[in-house]
């Protein structure tokens, strides 16, 4: 295995109030962060993601432990030391004036240009190379103000690569995009990391994004310990349903469920994509969908009629027809009792 | 139109090095604008005998030799260093505050200044005839010293309450409130004087640059050069610190460090021209955004250069609208700065969504 980026080890994170007793968020933190990785740092709101991330970026001081950048004592580097090896991006949508897309990650170059700051023929290929690495080269002479929230979290990446470091750390980079954004987003991290053999470390609360792109998650839950591993790895220990145990993450689709357990249960007959979806809504609406006996009232049949799905809903009594997933929904609530199973 | 774009090879990559065509055309209007203020006033002399007597030939007639050398020409020149250290200064303070109506006027910077001019004046109880004339040369060092400490407290004192708020607005009121402050010292200080320092000091509070002469200039020019000098290093980090003090932080840039020279450099440029040339308003605040909205950029390697030559020409005109060529008259500078500065900032204030995307007002 090749040499680690970024070790830590006994590390401990959280604040040094003036005049009080440091307050320790998470302690005993052994972590890694390998060439061409991307990981995904995830955890409730509380539990000290940005902290942590803070902490490994050199902003923060760390209360106990060590983390080792390269070998190397994070507090032993100067800031220009540092602006070489690891680079940011932060939530803070930052308002930079009049600055093309171009002179933004131009600003990358800060650690290598002379006193003056004028970019060199190299320099401007670095920056050049950057653009066009985040797909963003169109936008190089847009100002920053007109740019989308998605475009500008581009530039700012393409900033970040324009100082060629070896690790690359995101707070939150995805908070504010839409999701065919953050998908995009995710796929360039992914993208990057590998071909440009650097490592990404990026929190999110994305957690159905992190599972799927993820090489490994750090899982940070409140009061700690923090664990670490693959996703699904972390799936099958068990360790999301402990860190998001209010909110029921689901382990057999990997989300998370909005409704508690439903406790009536419905036959559902039918197949492919409709019965997937069907069971979808029914569940939505507050029942479990079954692969009950073909007695079992009530029952929901999916069937083809002239060309165009449609749901007959048969109660004991009663069969009604529906022809979308909404009159269905309707229709349970209208006719089915929840409380008595 | 996107298509389109993305389907061209290369887009035509900028061009980042200097605009200078820009910087030559500035320049040239800033030469023609000193012509014209040796050659305006309440005597009219022709631009070719202004430009005979600066080459060292002797005039049609014997006074205009004096009046452009000893009078017209020191006044230019302290209107020239004055309107290049307050745009810097200004310049430096808004991207340092990342606050758009940041200026040595307005952030109480002046008022600081003014203090420590007072203590000077009225504290050493100088002579009553001028409130500069009098002063030997160890005088007029410890007046800039006592200037140039008066605005870096000031400063010092609003970049220390800054770091504790975030918002811009309060800024800018702590900064009101340092001037209230220093100006309430400064009246403690008038209220023990005799009348006629009293008057000496108002009229200075008006803003000239006629009462510096070349011996004061000897004095004034070098620290404005030095100033100036310092900004112009301090580019580099400027442009860093247009991102936050965080990015700029992860970019390499020593912050304690570079917010110190900025205050140096803030303070000298801001502290010297108050205390020979009064607190002057507006230039600090309107030059560096004219910049901005001529040149489009907010890079500082620009708006360095274009805000001293521009501040330089603006303060130049003031001056000249101020004399009323032609009359016996003369207006307050103050009066015209801010004729010319006051509808700047409201247009500022008025265009408060562009300013919100400029700034993290």
């Amino acid at each position: 295995m090749t040499d680690s980026i970024l070790q830590t080890s006994g590390l401990g994170i959280g604040y040094r109030p003036k005049n009080l007793a440091p307050k320790v968020v998470a302690a005993d933190i052994d972590v890694e962060l390998f060439p061409g990785e991307l990981v995904c740092l995830l955890g409730p709101n509380g539990a000290g993601k940005s902290t942590l991330m803070r902490t490994l970026a050199g902003l923060q001081q760390p209360l106990a432990g060590a983390v080792d950048l390269i070998g190397r004592n994070l507090q032993d580097f100067s800031p220009a030391e540092l602006a070489r090896q690891l680079s940011l991006v932060l939530t803070e949508r930052i308002d930079t004036g009049n600055l093309t897309a171009y002179s933004l990650v131009a600003l990358g170059r800060y650690p290598y240009t002379g006193w003056s700051g004028r970019l060199s023929e190299a320099d401007e290929r670095v920056v050049r190379w950057a653009l066009t690495s985040v797909g963003a080269k169109a936008l190089a002479n847009r100002n920053m103000i007109e740019l989308s929230d998605g475009e500008r979290q581009k530039i700012m990446i393409a900033r970040a690569l324009a100082q060629e470091p070896k690790l690359i750390v995101l707070d939150e980079p995805t908070a504010f995009l839409d999701l065919p954004r953050r998908v995009e987003l995710m796929q360039l991290l992914r993208q990057l990391a590998r071909e440009t053999g650097r490592a990404i470390l990026l929190s999110t609360h994305d957690l159905d994004l992190a599972l799927r792109s993820a090489d490994r998650i750090w899982l940070l839950p409140t009061g700690g310990p923090l664990q670490v591993g693959a996703p699904e790895d972390l799936v099958l220990s068990g360790a999301f349903q402990q860190t998001f145990a209010e909110i029921e993450f689901e382990s057999h689709t990997g989300s998370f469920r909005l409704q508690p357990q439903p406790e009536v249960e419905i036959a559902l007959v039918g197949q492919g994509l409709q019965a997937l979806w069907t069971r979808r809504a029914m569940e939505r609406a507050g029942f479990r969908a079954g692969n009950l006996s073909a007695q079992h009232r009530p029952r929901v049949e999916i069937s083809e009629e002239q060309g165009q799905t449609t749901w007959h809903l048969k109660t004991i009594h009663q069969n009604h027809r529906c022809t979308s997933l909404y009159e269905l929904v309707q229709s349970l609530h209208d006719n089915i009792n929840q409380d008595q199973p | 139109m996107e298509d389109i774009r993305d389907i061209a090879e290369d887009p035509p990559w900028p061009d980042s090095g200097l605009r200078w065509g820009a910087l030559i055309g500035l320049a040239m209007a800033l030469l023609g604008s000193f012509l014209l203020s040796l050659a305006m006033g309440s005597v009219s002399i022709p631009l070719a005998e202004v430009i005979a007597i600066l080459w060292g030939e002797s005039p049609e007639k014997a006074s205009w030799g004096h009046i452009v050398l000893s009078i017209r020409l020191p006044r230019a020149l302290t209107g020239i260093l004055a309107g290049a250290a307050l745009s810097v200064s200004g310049l430096q303070m808004q991207t340092l505050f990342r606050n758009p109506l940041a200026d040595p006027f307005i952030l109480g910077i002046s008022a600081g200044a003014s203090l420590g001019v007072a203590l000077v004046v009225l504290g050493t109880g100088a002579a009553s005839a001028g409130l500069l004339i009098n002063l030997g040369l160890g005088g007029h060092i410890s007046l800039v010293a006592a200037a140039v400490g008066g605005a870096a407290l000031v400063l010092g004192l609003v970049m220390a309450v800054g770091q504790r708020v975030q918002h811009a607005m309060t800024l800018l009121i702590l900064g009101l409130m340092f001037g209230y402050l220093t100006s309430a010292l400064v009246s403690v200080l008038l209220y023990f004087s005799i009348p006629e320092q009293i008057q000496t000091y108002v009229v200075w509070t008006l803003g000239s640059f006629g009462s510096v002469t070349w011996s004061q200039l000897r004095l004034l020019a070098p620290v404005i050069l030095l100033g100036l000098g310092i900004a112009h290093i301090l580019a580099k980090p400027l442009n860093a610190l247009l991102l936050g003090p965080e990015y700029a932080r992860s970019l390499g840039v020593g912050l304690r460090q570079s917010r110190g020279w900025i205050i140096v450099s803030a303070a000298l440029l801001a502290g010297a021209v108050t205390a020979y040339c009064g607190p002057i308003g507006f230039l600090g605040v309107a030059v560096p955004h004219l910049c901005r909205a001529l040149f489009r950029t907010s890079n500082h390697r620009l708006l360095l250069p274009t805000s001293a030559i521009l501040g330089a020409l603006l303060a130049l005109v003031a001056d000249l609208v101020a004399r009323l060529p032609g009359s016996q008259a003369t207006l307050p500078l103050n009066a015209v700065t801010s004729l010319i500065g006051a509808p700047v900032v409201t247009w500022i204030i008025l265009r408060r969504h562009n300013l919100r995307q400029s700034f993290s007002a």
